[in-house]
Formats: structure tokens, sequence, C-alpha cells
């Protein structure tokens, strides 16, 4: 069984205090208690301080381009089914540059895991508004406060019927980790979107701010994460300010799945080479 | 001796002009002569003027030649559109039952109308006018209707027999419609003495597809664009039933960075495009030179910039494909002359990404890849794979967690071994941010500087294939110059030219980069005057040449950026121009 110590690389450059270094541990311990080998998984980034992701966590890692994490890290995953395969980035990353790669890959479906660090704030270019930066937040490109309506990830996931929504934070290292394991179990596309606090650049939507605004829909009873509909609701009315396992539709078919012709050993083993039959075949449908 | 001749068919969009042009193409190609076959068309769905060019010949062509003998007209404009491309004598064949032909300029060219729209009616219905019509040119090119059965029934045999049938009858009365009314023929050149029997009809987007296959390429990322399209389409037909996938991206960055993905997890990938989707993966070419991810990427070249002419050819992504993308990286830029080089390049592209870790740009044009080529063979045998330095399990067994080193930048020829996620022991970091060997971003000066050199080293000592043939004497003061999909019209050229007596020497690269300076140079052993043939504005392979290779105050350029391909006769006049003739002779 892997353990901590396999995934340990060089010391995170994130500032003290991100709320990244509690998303790596989550996603850490989240493999660990599932038993996965780190060689075994291939973590796609983006650009960003989250970006560093690939980098900080101690498996495969291929550090892409900004806002690109998510068409690269569904290839890998066709590539190799036999992997696990996160994407991770920012909200700048994912919501703003690299949007149009996010509804697609809840369509497309395909079985990885995508998290990311909302900060609502642009931490690596230090601190320009985000696509989630609250409406009226002063930043660096919004010295009068922001004009622009923020993104809802989680409804735009809904609407668009991912087969797995969570929202986590990073002060709740326990819930996010039992979320992350979760997300990796489901069959299909898997997304987790952290409230990962920038200390740096993001002085309102701090650890106290959540800590005293989040509500928790795990410890909900009456909260049914497979309604789809309610989901919606709950997660508007609360101004997206919620935690928990959002919506999950066990049933939904993966990419890999539904696919004809998709192999089921992974395509990485293929014999690439065509026999004399092969080019025969092919040969006289050109005469 | 009749050696050739020119067919074309001309109407609206959506008219079917296509269908028509491949019948005829195909049923001639299976009598077994040698077809090229040209579409001309426009970037709307219905309306507009399109045409089918076929031309026909006893021996293997490369183009689809500049005359036109017979052409069957569904509209005046198509009459209008190809006038004076109609040879001395020609014969157009108009729809009577649609309008009345009239000649543009006096000359002397036949025009015959034939009812085709009313005979294909009294037969069954009036889409098959283009039935009719094939018919009609059976007759002036002196075949049997009974030589296009095979061709009938392969077309519509899945409809039924009834509809091979009332093709077929479309057929005969428009052969005995021009039998019994007009009495000028264009007789067929004899047959090819020695066939090849087995001789393959194909484009060159099927040619790039069909090479992909072969040289192992199990994953296809693209998303829809003209001239590319076709290569998706083949794909998909074969891939699955060899544990490949293709995708249709939401967009070409999605495209590309699919096809880095894939790679770098160990499946060949590659991307195909065109000039607008080929600019979106600007960046992630990058990507891919810098983090040493193998990657193919065959542009179809289209009429640019921007959208430009979407359906139209040029071949001005050349110096976007030699030096597009921020930064410095190592890549190789393929330009295939000959379908049979599509085939063979696209297959060893995925060779070349594999053993130099870098990016490969398969340059194509729509002419070449839309284009459809009656060819002897393709070079199936000369197809191998290999995965180039991937480093073993039991070598990653020796070494300890965290020794492997990715990228170690001592290695002589700046290849260090690939290990592929899943291998025990071989994690590391691929990234575009410049790295350590084990691929954590650092920033010192003296890992960036051999982590460059590095990159810089592995192509110095490429030498698979000279990249430069030469065709024609050993020794002549005089170069056509060109590369890519214009080697076939430059060879006619050469031969045209060769008869007047003028010597000269055919200079064609099909592959740019890395740039082969040397075997450029021997073939400009006394070269005095080179005329550079591309279809650009800004003479894009000129200043190629002249930044690698020198020869400034010798080259000289012929320019095409219309759209169209180049004809041969366009050529010839520039180079009757630019060549010191009078003084040869
Ligand atoms: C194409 C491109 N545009 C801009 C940048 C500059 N850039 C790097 S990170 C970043 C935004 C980072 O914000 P976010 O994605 O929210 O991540 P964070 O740093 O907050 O974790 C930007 C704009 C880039 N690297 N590439
Ligand atoms: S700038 Fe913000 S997001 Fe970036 S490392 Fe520092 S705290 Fe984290």
């Amino acid at each position: 069984m892997p353990t901590l110590q396999d995934f340990q690389t060089e010391r995170a450059t994130w500032c003290p205090g991100c709320g990244d270094f509690g998303v790596l541990n989550a996603m850490q311990k989240a493999v660990i208690n599932l038993g996965i080998e780190p060689d075994d998984i291939v973590v796609v980034s983006g650009i960003g301080c989250s970006g560093k992701m690939a980098q900080h966590f101690g498996a495969y890692g291929l550090h892409s381009l900004h806002g690109r994490s998510l068409p690269t890290a569904q290839a890998v995953k066709l590539a190799n089914r036999k992997l696990t395969v996160f994407a991770a980035g920012g909200d700048g990353d994912g919501f703003g540059i690299g949007m149009g790669h996010f509804i697609h890959a809840i369509r497309r479906n395909i079985d990885i895991t995508y998290i990311v660090m909302d900060n609502h704030i642009y931490g690596l270019t230090t601190g320009q508004a985000s696509p989630t930066s609250d409406e009226g937040a002063k930043t660096k490109t919004s010295p009068y406060g922001t004009v622009e309506a923020p993104i809802a990830p989680l409804q735009l996931a809904l609407a668009q019927n991912c087969g797995f929504v969570a929202q986590g934070f990073s002060g709740n290292i326990k819930q996010l980790t039992t979320l992350i394991e979760k997300a990796v179990l489901h069959k299909g596309f898997s997304f987790v979107n952290v409230f990962s606090p920038c200390v740096t650049f993001n002085k309102v939507n701090t650890y106290e701010f959540y800590k005293s605004h989040l509500v928790n829909l795990d410890e909900d009873p009456s909260y049914d994460p497979h309604d789809r509909v309610q989901a919606l609701r709950r997660v508007a009315e609360a101004g997206n300010v919620v935690v928990g396992l959002i919506y999950e539709d066990p049933h939904r078919q993966s990419f890999e799945e539904s696919l004809h012709g998709y192999p089921e050993t992974p395509m990485v083993h293929n014999d690439l080479s065509l026999g004399e039959a092969d080019y025969e075949t092919i040969l006289a449908s050109f005469r | 001796m009749v050696r050739e001749f020119g067919w074309k068919v001309g109407g609206k969009q959506g008219e079917g002009i296509d269908s028509t042009g491949e019948i005829y193409a195909i049923a001639l190609h299976r009598m077994g002569y040698y077809v090229f076959s040209y579409r001309h068309f426009m970037s709307l769905i219905k309306g507009g003027h399109t045409n089918y060019k076929i031309r026909v010949a006893d021996r293997l062509i490369r183009h689809h030649g500049d005359d036109v003998h017979v052409l069957i007209a569904f509209d005046q404009t198509t009459i209008d559109y190809n006038w004076n491309d109609m040879v001395d004598g020609g014969v157009v064949i108009f729809d009577a039952s649609a309008f009345t032909a009239t000649k543009p300029s006096e000359r002397n060219v036949h025009l015959f109308g034939v009812p085709l729209t009313d005979i294909a009616k009294e037969a069954g219905g009036p889409i098959m006018k283009n039935m009719v019509a094939i018919g009609v040119t059976a007759a002036i090119n002196q075949f049997s209707p009974d030589d296009f059965i095979p061709v009938v029934r392969d077309k519509f045999g899945r409809k039924g027999q009834a509809v091979v049938d009332s093709n077929m009858e479309a057929l005969r009365r428009g052969y005995a419609y021009f039998l019994e009314h007009y009495n000028v023929f264009f007789p067929a050149p004899a047959k090819p003495t020695a066939p090849a029997p087995d001789h393959l009809y194909i484009s060159g987007n099927q040619a790039v597809a069909f090479g992909a296959l072969a040289g192992g390429c199990r994953l296809l990322a693209a998303y829809p664009i003209t001239p590319a399209t076709e290569i998706m389409y083949w794909v998909l037909q074969y891939f699955p039933k060899y544990g490949g996938v293709v995708i249709q991206a939401e967009d070409e960055i999605a495209a590309v960075n699919m096809a880095i993905g894939a790679n770098y997890a160990g499946v060949r990938a590659m991307t195909s495009t065109s000039g607008p989707g080929f600019s979106l993966m600007m960046e992630a070419l990058g990507l891919a030179g810098m983090s040493e991810t193998p990657l193919v990427i065959v542009d179809v070249q289209r009429s640019g910039p921007s959208t430009g002419l979407p359906t139209k050819t040029e071949q001005s992504d050349l110096n976007e494909a030699v030096f597009g993308t921020h930064g410095e990286i190592p890549r190789i830029v393929l330009t295939p002359r000959t379908v049979e080089e599509c085939f063979l390049y696209t297959a060893e592209a995925f060779n070349l990404a594999e053993r130099y870790q870098c990016p490969v740009i398969v340059l194509s044009d729509l002419f070449m890849g839309m284009s459809f080529h009656s060819v002897d063979q393709l070079p199936v045998s000369n197809v191998s794979i290999d995965r180039g330095k991937l480093i073993s399990d039991e070598d990653l067994a020796r070494l300890g967690r965290w020794e492997y080193q990715r990228y170690d930048h001592t290695v002589p020829d700046g290849i260090s071994p690939r290990a592929l996620p899943g291998q025990r022991n071989g994690r590391h970091v691929a990234l575009g941010n410049e790295h350590n060997g084990v691929g954590i971003e650092v920033e010192d000066l003296e890992t960036r500087v051999n982590q460059m050199a590095k990159r810089a080293r592995k192509l110095l000592h490429f030498n698979h294939w000279s990249g430069v043939t030469v065709d024609g004497p050993d020794r002549a003061s005089l170069a056509l110059i060109g590369f890519g999909s214009t080697w076939g019209v430059l060879e006619e050229a050469r031969e045209v030219l060769a008869n007047e007596g003028i010597e000269v020497k055919h200079i064609h690269f099909s592959r740019v980069l890395p740039f082969p300076a040397e075997a450029f140079r021997a073939a400009m052993d006394g070269v005095e005057k080179g005329l550079v043939v591309e279809l650009n504005s800004t003479g894009q392979l000129r200043h190629l040449i002249q930044q690698f290779a020198g020869y400034h105050e010798r080259m000289d350029s012929c320019l095409k950026f219309n759209g169209d391909p180049i004809s041969l006769r366009e050529i010839l006049t520039r180079a009757r121009e630019v060549f010191p003739t009078g003084v040869l002779n």
C-alpha cells in the first residue's frame, strides 16, 4: 500500500497558508486511502499557482498550458484507461481561458477527476480579477470593483448534467478527502470545486469568511445528492457558498463505456503493426 | 496520337456535380487509365459555381492539366467560367432542358444542347441528369455504356437493383441521344499498354489518413475544417477496427492538446487541420517542443489569411510551420510531393516524432489533399515502426526513487529516454516551463542554457533522407524550385522546357525542416538562375532558401495566390520570362 512517503517531493512553493496546500494534502490522502500507486496516477495541471499541483503531487505529471489541462487529461486517460487521471487548476485557468473545455469535458464524460482550486483571484499573476471574483471585488484590474457577474461553476456543471459535482474547502481536509475519493471512484467525469483561499491577494474570501458562511450539505440529512433540480436550487439559494457532495448520477455511461470500438485493454498496449491482410483490404478499397 | 484528354463537369453547388465527376473518374480509372481529378468548389452549400476536372492519360500524371476537351455545363456560368480553358475544337454539352447556351466569345468550340433533364425524367427522375451527361460523354469518348456498369453498381447498389437499373437506363439514353444527333468525337487515348491492373485511385487526404494508421497512430483529435475533414472521415472508418479512437474536439486548441496528452501517455496521436486551426495550435506546438512530447500535426493548407478562401488552395502556411510559436523549439516539417509521400511521410512522422521527441508537421494543401490521383502503388513495405528511446522497466528498477532523469541534459545526442505513465519508478513531470532533469521548474541560468542546448542538439544529426529531390540533367544552369504539392506540375514544366531545348533541372523540397541546406547546395551546383515556384504572395520558400542556404542574387519567384492551383502554362510563361533562353539557344 502506498504511503504519504511515496509521494514526497520537494517542498511546495506556495505562500505559507495558501489553500492549495490543503488541496494537495486531500488529493494525496484520497489516493492513499484508495490504495492507488503513485506510478499509476497522472496529474495534469494548467498554469497558475494551482498549476504547480502537477509538480508537487508526486505522481506522473503533465504541467500543460494555461486553461488546457482538461483536453490534455482526457486524452491521457483514453490512452491508458488503467491510470487514475486528475486535471487540476485555478478558477482563471478553468473558468476563464479554459471555460470551453469544461463544458465539453462534462459532455464527453471521460473518467477523470477535475479539481479546481477556486480562490476568486488570479494568484500567479499577482492579484487580478478572476471569473469567480465576487461582483464588486476590488482587485488590481478592478480598482472600482468588478462589474461582471461571477461564474457559477456548480450550477453550470449541474445544468450540463455533470455526473459528479462536489464542492470542498481547503480548511476542511477531512471532508475534502472524502469528496475526492468519491470523485475518483465515480465512473465518468467528476468535478470538485474547492474554495482554496489565496492568503496573499484575496483578503475577502478568506478561511474565516468560509468558516462562518459555508453551508455543509453533507451534514443535512434532508439533502438528496441524487436530485439534480433540488441541487440546483440549494446551490442557488446559498449563493454557491456550500460544500459537500452536491450531485451524483452513478448510472451515467462514461465515454469509454459508450464509444464504439474503444478497447478494454489500455490503448497504450495496442499492437501497432498492420498485417499483410490488413494492407490488402485497405488497398482494395482504393481500386 | 492522343495521349490524354481533359473532361470537366460544372454547375451549381448541390446539383450532384461531385458525384458525376466521381463516377466518370472511377470508371475510367478502372478501365485502366491514369486519372487526376481536381474539385473546384465554394464555401457554401447551395448555388455558386462548382466544377470537377478530370484529366485522363495513358501514363501516370501528377496534375489535372490546363486543357478541357469536353465540358458538361448545367448552367451558363459554367461555360463562361471555363471558356478559356477549352481547347480548339472542344465540345461543350449543355443541358438544353434548362437554358440556351451562348458563346462568351467567338471560338472554334462546339456547343451541343442535350435535354439532359428531360431525358432523365423519361428514364425515371430529373436527378439522374448527371447519368445522362455521363452517357453523352461516354459516346463522345467512344466508350461503351457497359464500361460503366461496375461503378454504377458500386455507387447505387446499396439502394437496390432498381436504382442501379434506372441510372444505367439514364446513361444509355444519353449515349443514344448523342449518337443520334451529333457526330463530333473525342476518342479516348489508347489504354496504357502496361496498366497496373491494381493501380489505386486515392486522394492526398486519404493517403495521409492511411499513412497515419500504418504508422501506428491510434488517436486522432480534430475539429472539422475544409480541406482537412476528410482525414477524419477516413480514420473514423478504420481506427475502431484497430483499437483506435477519433475525437471531435471542441476546438483546435483542445485537439492539439489531446494529441499531446495521448502521446505523453504512450499512444501515437495526431491532429489534422487547416490554416485557421493551425494558428490556434501555436501555443501547444511550443508545449510539445518544450516538454519533448512527440506530436504530429497535419496542416492541409488553404488560402489565408484568416478565413481567407476556405475552399481554395495555397502554400502560405510555410512560415508558420517553420517559425510559428513563441520561443524556439526543435521541430520537423515535411512537405510531401505526391500522394505516395503523403502516405509514407505521415507514417514516418510518428517515428520521427518519437525518435526526436518533438513536433512533426506534415504540410499538405487543398490541391494535394482533395485531388484524387491514380497511382501504381503505395510504398506500404517501406513503413516501419520505431518507438525511439523508451526507458525499460528493468532500467527503471535499477534506479532509486526520483533518480530517473526524464530531461537529462548530459546525453550526447540530446535525446533522453522517455518513461510512460504506469511504469514503476519513472515518475516525472512533463512541462512547458523551463525545468531540470526530473521536470521541476527551475529558473537558474545554467539549467536554462543546458536545457535549451539539449533540445536544439536533438536535430543536429538528422539524416534520414536528403529532403531534396533533383530531376532532369545533373548539370544545368537553370532550375525550377518548389516544395510539396507542386512537384507534379513542375516536372511537366521541366519536360516541356527540356523538349524546347532548354537545359533545366527541377529541385524540389520534400522536407523544409531540418532544412536540407547541404543537399540543396549540391543540387544548385552550376545553377545560375533558380525560379522558385510557390503558391503564396511573398515568396516564403525563396526567403527560407536565402536564409538557410544563400543564393540571393540567383533566385527569382513565380508566385500565385488567387486560390487556384498553378497551371503548367503559368509556370512556362514565367520561366520563359525569367530564364535567359535566347542566350542559351
Ligand atoms: C495564454 C496565457 N495567458 C496568460 C498567462 C498568464 N497567466 C498565468 S497564470 C494566470 C492566471 C492564474 O489564475 P488562476 O488560474 O485563477 O490560478 P491561481 O494562480 O490563482 O492558482 C495567468 C493569466 C499564461 N500563462 N498563458
Ligand atoms: S499567491 Fe495566493 S494562490 Fe498563489 S501561492 Fe500565494 S496564496 Fe497561494
